[in-house]
């Protein structure tokens, strides 16, 4: 089995450097199917915005950018997928025990969960991220330390996962106990910041689709995430995303797994339900 | 030699963040109705060729982030956010751009546009920008000398 994927991956990338060379004429359809699986990158938009399609990050990249999301071979963040297969049976903590010790039928197990959240848990009382979940497991269950959220090897276990609802409708619930929280960061979404002084909506919803000098503004879209991007060769979380963008336009930012983020998440999420769940996705 | 020097004063002073002599702080620039600026902010006169600079720099002004501007058609890439600046120059008095470029929201109400010369009332800025203009008042004037030349 893996020796068969690595050959493979040796066709592809012959494959793909062909079609660099090929250059200009290098076309993609806005269809994106991965080995079989169909990825809508549009959808209609939720009733509470005032746009009429919500559209995937993925649409907005070049030709090649997007070619490299068609096929897993080509897909550079799955590599750290690999990684997090490692790292769902190695054993650790007090406990002697590794995440496929209780979840014997492997991360299939959570196929649904990336398209659902953040969402409120009951028995924990409180708004769930994936993140969450990968430490109330590490810690409550296997006595091992939490993850760093926005470290690599949480980013890894969270593209692991994520994976396991690719092509999924992306459906978050934005009532009931989540609602406060989801005001909160419709509130942060529209609120400016930083001495640039502008809001998450200027760029990502009032000027989605023009260029801010040599980037292609897309809807700010998380139902990607994570992301490999092609600009610093690593996963990256949706609270790191959160932050750069807060850099850029020289905010200070929230802390990562922080209050405001979490918030944030749960509605920037929210913005994308019907898109299909995607990551780990490829951008620039 | 006279100018020389008090540019190099207005440089070192800028460093600290404060405004040098002959300069009108942030908060005391008067803005007209509509939000026009009249007379220099800092009594020297602009100097087009920074400007220039201070234009297409990612660090300064960027203003290519968001405008196309024709005569700098050697850079790459340029936005599309706000209009293109060809013909700027003619379109705009002096005095209207010095405030679009002081303060854009009293031209332009609620525009993304960011203000170049306002020090404060900002939402959690980065600490290493608090309390500081994004250009100083003399790269205001020379950005303003340079759009003057943008003429159809
Ligand atoms: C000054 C413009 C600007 C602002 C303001 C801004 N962003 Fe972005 N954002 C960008 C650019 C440019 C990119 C990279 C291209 C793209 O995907 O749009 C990006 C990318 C993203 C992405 C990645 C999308 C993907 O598919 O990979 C997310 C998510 C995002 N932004 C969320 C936010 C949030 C949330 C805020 C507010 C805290 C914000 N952005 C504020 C410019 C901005
Ligand atoms: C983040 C985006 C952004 C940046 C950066 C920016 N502008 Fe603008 N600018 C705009 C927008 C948008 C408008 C149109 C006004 C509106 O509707 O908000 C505008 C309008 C203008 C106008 C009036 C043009 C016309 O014909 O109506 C001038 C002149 C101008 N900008 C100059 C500059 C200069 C010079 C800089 C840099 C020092 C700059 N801008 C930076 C977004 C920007």
């Amino acid at each position: 089995m893996k020796k068969m994927k690595k050959f493979t991956l040796s066709a592809t990338v012959a494959a793909s450097l062909a079609f660099f060379a090929g250059t200009a004429s290098a076309q993609v359809s806005d269809a994106l199917e991965v080995d079989g699986t169909v990825i809508s990158t549009t959808a209609p938009a939720p009733d509470f915005l005032d746009i009429d399609q919500v559209l995937s990050g993925w649409l907005f990249r070049t030709p090649e950018t997007r070619a490299l999301q068609t096929d897993d071979f080509d897909n550079p963040g799955m590599v750290f997928v690999d990684q997090a297969i490692d790292d769902w049976n190695a054993v650790d903590g007090s406990e002697g025990k590794s995440c496929a010790s209780c979840h014997t039928n492997g991360p299939e197990e959570f196929a649904g969960l990336r398209a659902e959240l953040p969402r409120w848990d009951e028995a924990q009382g409180k708004v769930m991220n994936m993140e969450d979940y990968i430490n109330l497991s590490r810690v409550e269950h296997m006595g091992a330390e939490p993850l760093k959220w926005a470290k690599p090897r949480m980013d890894a276990m969270v593209a692991l996962i994520s994976l396991q609802s690719r092509g999924m409708p992306i459906n978050v619930a934005i009532d009931g106990p989540v609602a406060d929280m989801w005001e909160q960061g419709r509130e942060l979404y529209y609120t400016r910041v930083g001495q640039l002084d502008m809001a998450c909506a200027n760029c990502h919803e009032d000027n989605y689709g023009v260029m801010i000098r040599a980037d292609h503004l897309s809807q700010g879209q998380i139902n990607g995430f994570p992301v490999y991007r092609l600009k610093n060769s690593k996963l990256n979380s949706v609270h790191a995303r959160f932050s750069g963008c807060m850099k850029n336009i020289r905010a200070q930012p929230f802390a990562v797994g922080g209050e405001e983020f979490r918030a944030l998440e749960l509605y920037v999420a929210s913005r994308g339900n019907g898109l299909s769940a995607e990551g780990p996705s490829v951008r620039n | 030699m006279k100018n020389s020097m008090l540019l190099a004063a207005c440089a070192s002073v800028a460093l600290f963040a404060t405004v040098a002599i002959g300069e009108v702080a942030p908060t005391d620039v008067v803005f007209s109705d509509t939000g026009a600026v009249e007379g220099s902010l800092t009594g020297v006169a602009g100097d087009p060729t920074n400007g220039a600079m201070v234009f297409k720099n990612r660090k300064k002004g960027n203003c290519l982030a968001c405008h196309s501007n024709s005569d700098m058609s050697d850079q790459q890439f340029h936005g599309e956010i706000g209009p293109s600046l060809d013909g700027a120059g003619s379109n705009w008095s002096e005095a209207e751009l010095r405030g679009l470029l002081t303060n854009s929201k009293n031209t332009f109400d609620g525009t993304m546009m960011p203000a170049f010369y306002v020090d404060s009332g900002f939402f959690r800025v980065m600490s290493k920008f608090e309390g500081r203009t994004n250009l100083t008042a003399q790269e205001v004037e020379d950005v303003l000398a340079y759009i003057q030349t943008l003429t159809e």
